[in-house]
């Protein structure tokens, strides 16, 4: 049935699926609501600039946040109304801290501004990548990074194999299997466009096994668009959506730790993402809403299509509403979520999921017991690293060590948490080292800016003494020729003295001066303060040649 | 017999001459261990170590003059990692020397005269401002090293802590509560 010869990545695991939950109904949309809360940090990188301010009045789809350096993308509003504020609130973040949103008061109008579908045929490519970031595009499949980054070839100017993410494997999950069967079309152009834009030579859609209705759908999609693309059917076994591991699943190449997948000559992207390009090439919609599953412990789990910036509390509701016994919330599934802290935080575009949970589904954790150094983790482990050691590690605080074990190549899939025997949070662990390795780095980096800032203030400091000494040494020879040549009474005979005096004194000042911090520089920085001197010294005498010509 | 004595000698006297041009050829300037010591310090010049500045104490501890534990902002983390460093054993901080949340300066607009006070006390040039214009601290160069408070004439200068935000927040070390085994 699949034509394309599969390269199992190594571990891997299968946990309970639980779609059939969500994955029977079609996905509905919510109504319009009387409050949007739009975070400015959505995606990876640095946070939207806000366009607007509180008082302002916008209309659906106006941008109100853009993008501020390379790794940004546009946010936009959900509909049209006013701005109340712009201020912290909560959002959906590990930690349960606020963060800037724009927050908007429909008017209940929805009112859109007019959408410009995209020429992305005849579009200069740099120019379209541009258009793609103000309309917003993140990659929907969980990292939210800018997509027109991703879509930029580089500088092969090629990239040869364009992967469609619809494994979907995580538990509970739902919302691509639905996008896949309802609007395959839509993802099958996008997925044209990208290829245009990656110059591709082939379109690769990788979906699992246990979604035959999606695979249909994309097939007959293809057939009746014309287009060549193929659909790969892979075995259930999470985290084949990963993207290195789909990627090396469909091509068998693997992705350079620490690199980009367009490395190797290839690029993934969620095939959510497709649909929202189709959206904003097609018909000039910037990123308004997303397809999020509800489900658990709910009266009606469910897709729908929300806006972003929709409280996630409201959307619970629309499916029915979290049932009697539920003990909590996690955005995402359960193998990578987190724990919602506050209904009010709004959906973003990385919410691909909402799982209400029980304590039937989801029963607390049993404590944690001592490694047994079954090596059970390292067999699971996808990303080939030996967890049981970086545990160790970081568990002793000893970051270098944990480092050397590869941990910044963990995809924190929670494949080890998940077969170990002693019910270790071995996840838990490796996030709290990376956090502190990060904290580090960032003191670091902070620490010797100041180190620089420190010396060059001293250095500034003996120069201007010196510098000040030079001019009262020639101020006083100056004056002590003007005495010279006036007449020899007793009165100019004193002045002179006190001048011989003041220039001794200043000679004095200067030899006592000797720059301490100046000695033993590096090079470098001798040739900064040599390059320094020199524009001085031009500045100075740019400006005695004008009180010349002025004379 | 007296030959063996002689290439012995030779020998010694070429290698000895090998050894001789190499400490000077290749000879290291700095101390490194300073260097070292200083990569530790946390940078901050705020001078309550005793010492006008991170450079000095680092001087300082490496001719065994200043103790390991005199720097605040470096707090027990950072004395641990001296201790480390030079194979002591660590120690707590010093006797009325106590570790702070880091913070920053902030200087109140309204109240400041423009008297450049603050500017010259600062150790890393972060306050900008004139004479008699108003002045303002560059927040992201601040140390929080609170030199600035002293001279400042009419004391609106005040320190804020910086408080953790989603970019800056840390995964905390795992701890699981444990709970009490139910009765059968």
């Amino acid at each position: 049935m699949n034509a394309r010869t599969l390269h199992p990545f190594h571990g891997g695991v299968h946990p309970e699926e639980h779609k059939t939950e969500s994955n029977g109904r079609p996905i509905a949309t919510m109504p319009l609501l009387p409050c949007y809360v739009v975070p400015l940090r959505q995606h990876i990188g640095t946070p939207a600039a806000p366009m607007v301010k509180a008082g302002d009045r916008v209309l659906k789809g106006q941008m109100i946040g853009q993008a501020e350096g390379y790794v940004s993308t546009a946010v936009h509003a959900p509909t049209s109304g006013r701005i109340l504020a712009v201020e912290p609130r909560p959002v959906p973040h590990p930690s349960g801290l606020p963060d800037l949103c724009i927050v908007i008061e429909s008017d209940g109008e929805d009112r859109a501004v007019e959408f410009q579908p995209l020429d992305w045929r005849s579009l200069d490519p740099s120019a379209l990548r541009n258009r793609i970031r103000d309309l917003g595009l993140a990659g929907l499949g969980g990292a939210v990074f800018p997509s027109y980054i991703k879509l930029n070839p580089g500088a092969t100017r090629k990239v040869p194999t364009l992967i469609l993410n619809g494994a979907e494997c995580e538990p509970w999950i739902t919302c691509d299997d639905r996008l896949m069967r309802e609007r395959a079309d839509g993802i099958l152009r996008g997925a044209a466009a990208m290829q245009t834009m990656l110059h591709a030579d082939e379109i690769i859609v990788g979906i699992e096994d246990n979604k035959p209705e999606a695979v249909a759908a994309l097939q007959a999609a293809a057939k009746h668009l014309g287009l060549p693309v193929e659909v790969a059917i892979v075995p259930t076994l999470y985290p084949s959506g990963g993207g290195k591991q789909l990627a090396y699943l469909l091509t068998g190449k693997e992705m350079p730790a620490g690199g980009r997948s367009t490395d190797a000559g290839v690029q993934v992207f969620n095939v959510a993402t497709a649909y929202s390009l189709h959206r904003a090439i097609d018909l000039g919609e910037p990123m308004l809403a997303r397809v999020v599953t509800v489900t658990g412990h709910v009266a009606e789990p469910q897709n729908f299509e929300v806006r972003i910036g929709t409280p996630i509390g409201d959307l619970i509701r629309q499916a029915g509403g979290e049932l009697a016994g539920a003990t909590g919330k996690l955005i995402g599934g359960p193998m990578m979520g987190f724990e919602l802290r506050d209904d009010a935080a709004p959906l973003t575009k990385a919410v691909n999921c909402v799982i209400v949970k029980n304590r039937k589904l989801f029963p607390a954790a049993p404590p944690a017991m001592p490694c047994i150094r079954c090596g059970e983790c390292a067999r699971a482990c996808p990303a080939l690293l030996q967890p049981f050691e970086m545990y160790w590690y970081a568990k002793a605080k000893d970051f270098g060590k944990a480092q050397s074990y590869r941990l910044f190549d963990c995809i924190e899939c929670g494949c080890c948490s998940y077969v170990c025997p002693s019910h270790i949070p071995l996840v838990d662990f490796f996030r709290f080292a990376k956090g502190e390795i990060w904290a580090r780095e960032r003191e670091k980096e902070a620490s010797e800016q100041a180190r620089q800032r420190h010396e060059f203030h001293q250095f500034r400091l003996e120069r201007e003494k010196q510098e000040k000494a030079d001019k009262l040494a020639a101020k006083a020879v100056d004056r002590l020729k003007t005495v010279e040549t006036s007449s020899s009474d007793p009165e100019a005979e004193r002045k002179k003295a006190i001048l011989q005096a003041a220039i001794e004194r200043a000679q004095k000042a200067k030899e006592g001066i000797t720059p301490k911090n100046v000695d033993g520089l590096t090079p470098q920085i001798q040739q900064e303060i040599a390059d320094i001197e020199a524009r001085r010294a031009q500045l100075r005498e740019a400006a005695h040649a004008k009180d010349e010509d002025n004379a | 017999m007296l030959s063996a004595i002689l290439v012995m000698a030779l020998g010694g006297l070429v290698l000895g001459g090998v050894l001789g041009w190499a400490s000077i050829r290749y000879r290291v300037e700095d101390d490194p261990l300073v260097e070292k010591i200083d990569a530790i310090l946390p940078q901050t010049q705020c001078g309550q170590c005793g010492f006008p500045g991170c450079k000095p104490y680092a001087e300082a501890i490496s001719k065994g003059e200043a103790d390991i534990n005199r720097c605040p902002p470096g707090g027990e983390d950072g004395v641990k990692r001296l201790a480390e460093l030079l194979g002591v054993d660590p120690k707590p901080l010093g006797e009325g020397l106590e570790h702070k949340p880091k913070s920053v300066a902030v200087i109140d607009e309204n109240l400041c005269i423009g008297c450049t006070l603050c500017i010259q006390a600062c150790p890393v040039d972060a306050i900008v401002g004139a004479a008699k214009q108003m002045h303002v601290i560059v927040a992201e160069q601040c140390t929080g090293c609170e030199l600035c408070l002293p001279p400042c004439p009419v004391e609106c200068i005040h320190m804020e802590v910086i408080h953790e935000d989603v970019t800056t927040w840390k995964w905390r070390y795992p701890v699981h509560s444990l709970h009490p085994a139910r009765p059968h």
